[in-house]
């Protein structure tokens, strides 16, 4: 297969900067057609800023942006009709109905008429939404108005869906819908550029950038990034993990110690060296009922061990 | 092209359309200013408080007092007896003016010199007083004309006859009727306060809800979407032109002996400009606030200075400058002279004209402007 043509979005050197503040710093991306590319870091990391550039709204300082072989930078017009891009808030018409916004963002982005009811009627059933039509947008909950959002922001049929942290507060149920509807799309091959802040989700990108103050420290499949990891990852379970967490402080070969709800993820250079001390410590100090086991690395143990902190909203852990 | 100008139009409209307080925000307003200005916005003062001190004690200064009373603009709240007295019910706001009439007034008028009548003002409240004050020359000419029988101008009325000493300056309401000069002057003035701030609110809002930054994602064009915010405003606009008017004919009674389509023409020009200025604040601002601020620094001198109730004339030479780009002026001597002389295009052209260019740049340069960037 051909590497370069299957290319679909080639940013070099991306630089841009807000006053004093270095939002994004030589950041090199490159997506091939029919990829899920993640792109996760903390707040403030940089991920919108990235993305408005590459949707066209924001001017780089440096660097060159090609979309679908269209010189983003030089000729935004040119490539928007190709993508499509949720703002990390979309702006849906809280007075008007479901149906009127389709329309208006159907009509804005050129869909011919006699497509468009056809193409509405899909999406609105692929989304569930099909039953609110009537609906004012106001009226919805979050995760259907970010429904709606993609269903606006698809209507055109774009071939890159550039999407801002589309599922940010947004249930369980409604995000694994949304991710459905996200997975049937690269089956028709598009596209899709995501920032988020789950790592659960951030797990099912066919590929990731870990964006930390405004440079890609990373990127790879999870799978690859996972292996970046030094050592060895150990599970305590215990009943009363906060305690684990605090005795397993200053133990020699402890690389780090991540507090998972019900156990302490312990990331130590030789797991078969080191889980008699581990024992031992745990129960000097009073934890007797832990079990200590290896485990597979989920991407939140990735994110701390290489960026060396959580994303703030990163609640999800691995599934 | 002209699809999405219409679903532009049809979504500004379904908005309004579905916004309950909507009508309320556009009308009543505007009808409250109406007939603030209306009834309260007026030169004439009625009940003036007076206090009175007849030192002469003649036929001559009683008949002067009841040319006072007469006219029913001075309300007699003390009958004074002594020149303490009066000083004492202008201090304690008793009263606003006091009319002393010095002994030997009579006599004075009588052996053909000028008989002294002394008109303190309460400074404090000076509006009322100066208008007082106008109205005291103005009565005081009356006596003059009714007992020599000859007409003397009121400002002309010492030189024959009775001298008025006033510790104030004396100002002058040249007898236009008030209303007929104001209400006219609103239809600009009020317009351009809404639809300014209703166009840049609208735009500011789109930029805070977040559908700015999808509307530039999508291929419109920077006309479109300034044409699709801008005509509901000028049709909302032409409304609010046509309810001032009606309530000026037909409430206030103001004449209006022009042709209804200079009007048209002359409105349509001016909302050109409001709009234009409307847009171009709204590209100025990134929050409703910001564009709350500049809406209220950028109104306000446009209102003071277009002439609707300050002369230009008066104006420092870099004020007259700055009211010749200003579109409200024109346009208040368009509908001034549209309701009032009944005048028309041929003597009206150069003001239209002038609306028109600044309409044309505003307009460009919030084009200009609005670039689809969020820079
Ligand atoms: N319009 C802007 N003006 C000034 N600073 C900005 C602007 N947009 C983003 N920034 C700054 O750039 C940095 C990156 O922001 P952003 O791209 O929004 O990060 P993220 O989406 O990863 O949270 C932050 O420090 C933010 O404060
Ligand atoms: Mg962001």
């Amino acid at each position: 297969m051909n590497v370069e043509a299957a290319t679909v979005v080639e940013m070099r050197g991306l630089v841009r900067r807000f006053g004093a503040v270095s939002a994004v710093r030589d950041v090199n991306i490159e997506i091939a057609r029919g990829e899920i590319f993640g792109l996760v870091g903390p707040d403030g990391a940089g991920k919108t800023t990235i993305m408005r550039m590459l949707a066209g709204v924001l001017r780089p300082d440096a660097g060159q942006i090609r979309l679908m072989g269209v010189d983003v930078v030089a000729e935004p017009e040119r490539a928007k009709p190709h993508l499509s891009y949720m703002p990390q808030r979309f702006g849906l018409y809280e007075d008007m109905t479901v149906a009127e916004n389709i329309f208006f963002y159907a009509t804005l982005f050129e869909v011919p008429a006699r497509v468009r009811r056809e193409r509405a009627r899909g999406l609105l059933e692929g989304a569930g939404l099909q039953a609110f039509e009537g609906r004012r947008a106001g009226r919805l909950s979050g995760g259907m108005k970010q429904k709606l959002g993609l269903v606006c922001a698809l209507i055109h049929t774009p071939r890159v869906l550039v999407l801002d942290e589309p599922t940010t507060g947004v249930d369980p149920v409604s995000r694994r819908e949304f991710w459905g509807i996200l997975y049937g799309l690269r089956e028709e091959g598009v596209t899709i550029f995501l920032s988020t802040a789950y790592m659960d989700e951030a797990e099912r990108c066919s590929r990731l950038a870990l964006l930390n103050a405004g440079e890609i420290r990373y990127c790879d499949t999870p799978a690859r990034l996972k292996r970046l990891l030094p050592g060895a990852l150990l599970a305590v379970t215990t009943r009363d993990a906060r305690a684990a967490h605090a005795a397993l402080e200053g133990v020699p070969g402890v690389l780090g110690r991540l507090l998972m709800g019900d156990r302490v993820n312990v990331r130590v250079d030789d797991a078969l060296l080191r889980t008699p001390a581990l024992g031992a410590r745990l129960a000097e100090r009073g934890v007797r009922d832990a079990e200590i086991a290896p485990v597979e690395p989920g991407i939140e143990d990735v994110f701390v061990t290489l960026l060396g902190g959580a994303p703030e909203r990163g609640a999800g852990g691995a599934e | 092209m002209f699809d999405r100008l219409r679903v532009m139009l049809m979504k500004e409209l379904l908005e309004l359309h579905r916004d309950p307080w909507a009508m309320f925000r556009l009308v009543v307003p505007l009808l409250l200013q109406l007939f603030a200005f209306g009834y309260a916005a007026t030169f004439t003062v009625n009940h003036v408080a007076t206090s009175v001190l007849d030192l002469d004690h003649s036929q001559e200064s009683r008949g002067l007092i009841s040319h006072f009373a007469a006219t029913g603009r001075f309300d007699f709240v003390d009958f004074a007896t002594s020149q303490a007295d009066v000083t004492r019910d202008i201090d304690a706001g008793r009263a606003t003016v006091a009319i002393v009439i010095h002994a030997g007034f009579a006599r004075d008028l009588l052996n053909g010199r000028t008989g002294p009548l002394q008109v303190a003002v309460d400074g404090t409240n000076s509006n009322t007083a100066l208008i007082a004050l106008g109205y005291v020359g103005r009565i005081v000419a009356r006596y003059q004309a009714d007992r020599t029988g000859v007409t003397v101008p009121a400002a002309a009325a010492g030189a024959s006859g009775v001298s008025v000493t006033l510790r104030e300056r004396p100002w002058f309401n040249g007898g236009l009727e008030d209303r007929w000069f104001f209400i006219p002057g609103l239809i600009g003035t009020l317009t351009l306060i809404q639809v300014v701030s209703l166009t840049a609110f609208a735009v500011v809002r789109e930029r805070e809800v977040g559908t700015l930054e999808q509307i530039m994602v999508s291929p419109i064009r920077p006309i479109e979407f300034i044409l699709g915010k801008a005509a509901p405003f000028f049709f909302i606009g032409l409304g609010e032109v046509l309810l001032i008017t009606m309530v000026g004919e037909w409430w206030f009674h103001i004449p209006f002996l022009g042709s209804p389509l200079v009007m048209l023409l002359g409105a349509s020009l001016f909302l050109l400009a409001a709009l234009g200025l409307g847009l171009l604040l709204s590209t100025l601002s990134r929050t409703q606030q910001q564009a709350f601020a500049l809406n209220f620094f950028i109104v306000n001198p446009f209102f003071i200075l277009s002439g609707f109730a300050f002369p230009i004339a008066a104006m420092p030479a870099a004020m007259q400058w700055f009211t010749w780009i200003n579109p409200l002026r024109y346009f208040l001597v368009v509908t001034r002279a549209v309701f009032l002389k009944g005048v028309g295009i041929a003597v009206l052209w150069p003001d239209l004209a002038v609306m028109g260019l600044l309409g044309a740049v505003l307009f460009g340069l919030s084009i200009l402007r609005f670039r689809k960037s969020l820079d």
